[in-house]
């Protein structure tokens, strides 16, 4: 541009800085990702606010500690959730104990240790496959291992139906999730951490035990924890493993004789109770979603929660 | 590589005062037809030269060329990236680094490195320093070296009452002294650094210069730095390097001309380090 165009720059200028496109894809773009953002949240709206409808008439009449507390019935004035609240969480426990310190020590020899070969690429891919297999899978391959073949070490009175049967395909399930949540926790850590600590004599345990796991243990926890809330919800694996909806007695059993007793779980409770004809068992299903939804929330909740401690522990 | 001294008239550059003919002594490094390639591509290839104790060794040279390649082989930082391949020999002491029974942990420890964007620990000041020493099995007072690194690395009047506070929060020019006091809290002969100046601005750049003019009386110190100005003004000798570009587009550095660095900067051998160092390299 010469000097002259220079001179009569502000009036030319000025035009040339006047908005004069309408940028219609990027506001049409713009409107169907806010599109999809309502439909998301109308659905999810929808189905809480039908649950808790359906449920009304059980809060009307019962209290949540009452449900929580009262054993499983057939008759629906008596019926409560007990066995299968407790089981839920017993597996929740069960799953993550087996799970948890499995898949996280997977996780870091994958990302830390194990050199990138073919033989690690493959493991790498066939382990995001397996998180991506059917739970009723995991459920025949519990079933077939577990309950049949295990069957006199998982439950030797129950024919293998048992919580550890149980605790031990959900934790197959979880498995995999917690080893890829870990692994992207890891690889999220920057390297010029670990370079850090081996440039000053650290040896790759120290760096990885003082620096990488710190910085990593808010997303691994988080995921780990989130892992859980897939577990909960599981009926399906359960179904094939043996989890029951009818009535049976869980008090006055040892630890190993609980463990490798029959055992219920909500999940499980919803599946039998939706199929029953009565009305009052339909609302009593949406009373028992609901308490499932609040421990999902529950769960979640800690998650968020243990992240931000963590998170403010490094920092500290 | 005799250069014939600086000549006045053509410096284009202030050159350190200890920048006379050094004294001949044993080198602390003797790099022998070094090269490293990785995953099969020679990044940078048949490099050798000897590195002198107690001296400030600078390697500039455009980007791609092998400087920072070629100086995380001292301390082996290069195991780290798992392509990596070195060939010929880098000696330390007269030790083969790359030797079979050479522990690549006691080699960091005596060869420490800060590294071009100053990567201190999400964790407090205090174990920032601590952490080197701690995990060398260092018996002695912890609080005291920490006072004493931090106060060679001239950053002690300023973090002396919070050596508590999360070591990710002070300036840029204070993390970057806060790793040179991380890498001399071990006790190291020899420091590396890889530009370790590049993200900061001039007052800081200035405060890293001075203590490294200080650390050379104990320590080796190895610095790439892309600032010609830099080299010029603390290194007592440069390294020149290029990087040849071939037909598929493979580029491989190599070394070009080492010398004292009055020499290089006033009357280089070379007609591209004369190039370079005056701003025509194309």
């Amino acid at each position: 541009m010469n000097r002259a165009a220079i001179a009569a720059a502000p009036a030319t200028v000025g035009r040339a800085l006047t908005a004069k496109r309408r940028d219609l894809r990027g506001a049409a773009f713009r409107i169907v990702l806010l599109g999809s953002v309502l439909i998301a949240i109308g659905i999810l709206v929808t189905l809480i606010v039908d649950i808790a409808a359906r449920s009304g008439s059980v809060w009307g009449e019962r209290s949540v500690t009452d449900l929580l507390t009262t054993e499983m019935s057939a008759d629906p004035a008596r019926a409560g959730i007990w066995q299968a609240f407790y089981g839920s969480l017993i597996l929740m426990v069960f799953t993550a104990v087996l799970a948890f310190p499995l898949g996280i020590s997977a996780a870091i020899y994958l990302e830390e240790y194990a050199r990138d070969t073919r033989v690690t690429r493959i493991i790498n891919a066939n382990i995001r496959n397996l998180a991506g297999v059917p739970s009723i899978v995991y459920g025949l391959l519990g079933l077939a291992i577990f309950v049949k073949l295990l069957g006199a070490i998982t439950g030797p009175n129950v024919e293998g139906r048992s919580i550890i049967s149980g605790g031990l395909t959900l934790g197959l399930l979880v498995l995999p999730i917690v080893i890829i949540t870990t692994a992207e926790a890891l690889r999220a850590v920057p390297s010029a951490i670990r370079e850090g600590a081996v440039g000053v004599g650290a040896t790759e345990w120290q760096a990885i035990r003082h620096h990488v796991l710190p910085v990593a243990a808010p997303g691994i926890l988080t995921g780990t924890i989130l892992s859980l809330g897939r577990a909960f919800g599981e009926a399906a694996p359960l179904l094939l493993v043996g989890g029951i909806t009818t009535f049976f007695s869980s008090g006055g059993a040892g630890f190993v004789e609980t463990l490798q007793g029959r055992f219920s779980a909500m999940p499980v409770l919803v599946f039998s109770w939706a199929r029953l004809p009565q009305a009052e068992f339909k609302a009593l299903t949406a009373a028992l979603i609901v308490v499932m939804l609040v421990v999902l929330l529950l769960i979640n909740g800690t998650a968020i929660f243990m992240r931000n401690r963590f998170e403010k522990g490094v920092r500290t | 590589m005799t250069g014939t001294g600086p000549r006045p008239e053509t410096r284009r550059f202030e050159v350190a005062e200890s920048a006379a003919p050094a004294p001949a002594t044993e080198p602390l490094f003797t790099l022998e037809d070094l090269s490293v390639s990785y995953g099969g591509f020679l990044a940078v290839g048949g490099v050798s030269m000897d590195i002198r104790p107690n001296e400030i060794t600078a390697f500039i040279g455009p980007s791609g060329c092998g400087k920072t390649t070629l100086l995380r082989c001292l301390n082996r930082m290069n195991d780290l990236i798992e392509s990596a391949r070195v060939e010929g020999s880098v000696r330390y002491h007269g030790v083969d680094l790359y030797g079979p029974r050479i522990d690549p942990v006691e080699v960091r420890r005596r060869i420490g490195m800060v590294f071009q964007k100053a990567n201190p620990f999400p964790k407090t000041i205090y174990e920032n320093i601590a952490f080197g020493p701690r995990v060398a099995g260092y018996r002695g007072d912890l609080d005291d070296l920490v006072e004493e690194s931090l106060t060679r690395a001239a950053l002690w009047d300023e973090v002396k009452g919070k050596l508590d506070e999360f070591a990710p929060a002070l300036s840029g020019g204070q993390q970057q002294r806060l790793c040179i006091a991380r890498a001399i809290a071990t006790s190291p002969d020899v420091v590396l650094m890889d530009e370790p100046c590049s993200a900061l601005d001039p007052i800081a750049t200035l405060k890293i210069e001075e203590l490294m003019m200080q650390l050379k009386e104990d320590y080796t110190i190895v610095i790439v730095t892309h600032n010609m100005q830099q080299a010029a003004r603390v290194s007592d000798r440069t390294a020149f390097f290029t990087v040849d570009v071939k037909d598929e587009g493979a580029r491989t550095g190599r070394l070009v001309e080492f010398d004292d660095t009055g020499v290089i900067f006033t009357s280089p051998r070379e007609q591209s380090t004369e190039d370079y160092i005056t701003g025509r390299f194309g």
